[in-house]
């Protein structure tokens, strides 16, 4: 094993670490959440820990945020032995929390959001005021400049993010643990929250960065710890670890952290999408005017952050949704708001889909394995069985013959599909629809929640079935699953196509910005130019 | 500590066990509060239920009501619909009953006759279903509320047309003429005496061979057709259901007909089973019964059997305790039956964690971890 014990690199040696855990247990009935963990984070440094979902991290922050109560083991805080019972002791410690979703009210003002709960004073105009002294002293030795009466539900996410990260200081935290804080930043706003990081470091304050993204491990911690199967299998200096053996720790065995692309000939067109607009259930329109066509034999990706109207372009190419103005033709078959499409005559076109959302969507977790690897071809006597009977034998035949041509584990039909791991449930999901050899795959955050083994497995057989042929649409949050996988990349922002790019003239840069909105770099100096002048107005 | 862990056998076989015997147990303390020794009260139960001459018979009669009422809320539960409308798709099951046979009861010979009555039932009970289906696939109005409200307009309507158009010329009640002779469902001590075993005379008719023939249709539906796969499938997730291709209003709709047809059903047992004609309130609270036989059996046709068979029992055998204690009145053996709802139903998962706790801690730790 790789464990050992390092010294800090962020200087002062003699200063007792910010965070010091030793033998910490933690057992959810049979499930040994967290075993035997030790940690050293060193003040003043930024510290990531690593590992695939159910490797114990988010039990791990839990505790040291006073969720839950270590069932043995010692924690000190800056050399002092604590007990965290609540969040309130871990507050009282000098540990500060900004979550992966945020705990902010959206129609509060930012300084109420951050002395909710820190009144401070029975007369709310007396804390108001005493806050928003001291929060402008926060703001200017750290960096962190936000406008304290603008609306939550006004700024941008990584503005937001950037109130939590205030929140937390005013409440006195000396160390912050920030849990997945990219997950829907685009790449520019990642890199400001890392500057932000840095600058904190800088004043001494220590970060713990829970994440599963290697990249941001590399591009931004001192140290780094690894966990898997909720122990600690590693503790390494950022510098002299690279992301293949970060990779390997995770996971336990070497994986590719690509899959190797090799460009292949694009067909003729078989999907096309023209002036494509819809609108919301309360009206709010969410798909303006996007066009653009995919060829047999090309994966076509989607890029863009989170909610910029992704999700109900799958759905409206799924049939699931109906489209306001505009047509999407598939072969022959013309679809709009005149003539629409349900599910199921899109399927009768050719087309699969591997749902964005599996639990509500793509599986039905009460239902046996073998019935989920049949949902949505139970009309198909080739899986089910004659109708309107279905024959159990050939259900469970059909759905044996998927875990092993995917490899899904258990290998077992009749288990129940909530039992199984995230990257398994999602197998599950990929074989039935590539088994179904569709025309064309829509295919959307195929590899979220899904553990490192899996997505190479998973992104292995998507470039397979775009070599047999099949035109692939692939919606991801992960750029670089996207750049890895994609032959074109549409870039959506505000429910607008910002453009495409071929693979070729695609860069992290350039992709960043179009999915921000803004096409140039004086937008974002213009952005951050009117974001002081908001600083401006207390 | 999943409830999905816990082996079945323990999830539909202990558990509700568990169950019956605390709701047995608190019955017991209070019967011994009053007075009486819980254990003779519970032996004279039980020989009421089955021991006496006819008690079973009984006893199986009243099985047969709950069995299609337990049935009827299990099919539309499947699709995470919650009927409570049994009580008046039952009424309006018997009102098609009743409507088939004096119509055609001097036409048709008995038997065919017989055979339109069992159709009618189902289909009176489907259409009562089907409308709050409809409402609450095409106009979002909760089905809880709707079919309570259809109980209502049920007893309400019988109340207009026995009092009314359906009421027997020169009579008082209000009830229909009684059917022609030979309109009504065989008598099962009657078949079986004719076939030689002596069996004591009970209300107990054809009906039930109907129950049985529905609890193993209704088994073939949900787990072996396509249609019963679709109707769990949007039950369990309606977005599932879409993505899948199918429309959730349309599968919603259907499982409320084949509801109210099997709550419909239950009209032969008491209409062409017994009283051959229709009289008022025949239901007498069998629909609303049938929630706490449909938990309590798991919605599946086989627990159903088995807590039917109970709820059977306990109306026989409460009958017979009220009958043999004076101190045992009809509200006390109502309470017992209240009792035996609450636990099995309303707190049908009370002891599931203390059960998986100590199932847990005798099965050997297989260590792991993800958390």
């Amino acid at each position: 094993m790789h464990k050992k014990t390092l010294s800090d690199t962020g200087g002062a040696d003699t200063a007792p670490p910010a965070i010091y855990l030793k033998n910490i247990y933690k057992s959810f009935g049979a499930v040994q959440a967290n075993k035997d963990i030790d940690l050293h984070v060193s003040a003043g440094t930024i510290h990531g820990i690593v590992g695939e979902n159910g490797a114990g991290k988010s039990t791990l922050v839990s505790i040291l945020y006073g969720f839950y109560t270590a069932d043995r083991g010692k924690t000190e805080i800056f050399g002092a032995p604590v007990v965290l019972r609540s969040t309130a002791d871990a507050i009282a410690a000098g540990i500060g929390m900004v979550h992966q979703h945020f705990m902010l009210v959206p129609n509060f003002s930012v300084l109420e959001n951050i002395i909710l709960g820190h009144e401070g004073s029975s007369s709310l105009q007396a804390g108001l005021e005493k806050a928003t002294k001291e929060l402008q002293n926060i703001a200017d030795k750290y960096g962190l400049q936000v406008d304290l009466h603008a609306l939550v539900q006004d700024l941008p996410v990584g503005l937001q993010q950037r109130v939590e990260i205030l929140k937390a200081l005013y409440r006195g935290a000396r160390v912050l643990i920030l849990d997945e804080p990219t997950g829907v930043l685009t790449p520019q706003e990642t890199k400001q929250l890392f500057e932000i990081l840095r600058s904190l470091r800088a004043q001494g304050v220590t970060i713990l960065l829970i994440t599963h993204k290697l990249k941001e491990i590399m591009a931004v911690t001192d140290n780094v710890s690894v966990m898997r199967g909720g122990e600690m299998v590693a503790h390494l200096e950022t510098q002299k670890t690279s992301p293949e053996q970060l990779a390997e720790l995770m996971v336990g065995r070497p994986v590719l952290l690509t899959v190797g692309y090799d460009s292949a000939e694009a067909g003729d067109i078989c999907l096309q999408v023209e002036h494509l607009s819809m609108r919301d259930d309360s009206g709010k329109s969410c798909l303006q005017d996007i066009s653009f066509s995919v060829r047999r034999g090309e994966i076509f990706g989607i890029a863009g952050v989170s909610g910029n109207g992704q999700s109900e372009l799958l759905e409206v190419l799924a049939g699931i949704s109906a489209l306001d103005a505009g047509r999407v033709v598939i072969g022959t078959t013309e679809i709009s708001a005149d003539n629409p499409a349900t599910p199921a005559e899109v399927k009768e076109l050719g087309l699969a889909h591997i749902p964005e959302d599996r639990h509500a969507m793509g599986l039905i977790l009460p239902f046996t394995a073998a019935e989920t690897a049949m949902l949505g071809y139970e009309e198909r006597g080739a899986v089910s069985g004659r109708s309107p009977f279905l024959s159990p034998d050939k259900i469970t035949r059909h759905c044996a013959k998927l875990m092993t041509d995917f490899d899904i584990r258990p290998a077992d039909p009749n288990l129940k599909s909530n039992l199984f791991s995230g990257g398994n449930q999602q197998k599950i999901v990929v074989a039935r629809e590539i088994s179904a050899h569709p025309d064309i795959l829509l295919v959307g955050q195929p590899t979220r929640g899904v553990d490192i083994g899996a997505i190479e497995f998973i992104h292995k057989q998507l470039l397979a079935l775009r070599d047999a042929g099949c035109a692939i649409i692939l919606v991801s949050v992960e750029l670089d699953e996207i750049l890895n996988l994609s032959d074109r990349i549409m870039v959506m922002n505000a429910g607008q196509n910002m453009g495409i790019l071929v693979r070729e003239d695609a860069d992290v840069q350039k992709i960043g910005l179009m999915m921000a909105g803004l096409e140039n770099t004086g937008n974002i100096a213009t952005s951050l130019a009117s974001e002081k002048k908001g600083g401006k107005h207390e | 500590m999943n409830k999905d862990a816990l082996p079945r056998w323990i999830d539909i076989g202990l558990l509700p066990l568990i169950n019956l015997l605390a709701a047995l147990i608190v019955s017991g303390i209070i019967i011994a509060i009053i007075g009486e020794n819980p254990f003779v009260a519970m032996g004279v139960m039980l020989k009421g239920a089955f021991v006496y001459k006819g008690a079973l018979g009984y006893t199986l009669f009243y099985t047969t009501n709950f069995i299609f009422t337990g049935l009827a809320v299990a099919v539309a539960f499947h699709a995470m619909l919650f009927n409570i409308g049994g009580e008046g798709q039952a009424m309006i099951g018997g009102l098609g009953v009743g409507l088939v046979c004096i119509a055609l009861d001097s036409l048709l010979p008995p038997f065919l006759v017989v055979v339109l009555a069992i159709a009618a039932a189902a289909l009176f009970g489907a259409v009562w279903g089907v409308i709050p289906g409809w409402l609450q696939a095409r106009r979002g109005s909760h089905i809880v509320i709707t079919t309570i409200m259809f109980n209502f307009i049920a007893a309400s309507v019988m109340v207009w047309l026995l009092a009314g158009m359906l009421m027997a010329p020169g009579q008082m009640s209000p009830e229909t003429r009684s059917f022609a002779e030979g309109v009504g469902l065989p008598q099962i001590h009657d078949v079986l005496n004719a076939m030689g075993f002596s069996v004591a005379k009970s209300p107990l008719n054809f009906s039930f061979v109907v129950a049985l023939l529905a609890s193993f249709g209704v088994w073939v539906l949900i787990w072996r057709t396509r249609l019963g796969y679709v109707i769990r499938a949007t039950g369990h997730s309606e977005r599932a259901a879409i993505y899948a291709g199918h429309n959730p209003a349309y599968i919603i709709m259907i499982a409320m007909a084949i509801s109210g047809g099997l709550a419909g059903l239950m009209s032969l047992n008491e209409i062409l089973g017994v009283q051959e004609r229709v009289i008022l309130n025949f239901t007498s609270g069998y629909g609303f019964t049938g929630i706490a036989v449909a938990l309590m059996g798991r919605n599946h046709p086989v627990g159903i059997l088995f807590a039917s068979l109970l709820f059977g029992a306990l109306y026989q055998g409460g009958a017979e305790l009220d009958f043999e204690f004076q101190t045992i009145t009809r509200e006390m053996v109502l309470m017992i039956q209240g009792l035996i709802i609450l636990f099995s139903g309303a707190l049908a998962y009370l002891f599931a964690p203390l059960v998986a706790r100590i199932y847990f801690r005798l099965k050997v730790p297989s260590g792991g971890g993800d958390g």
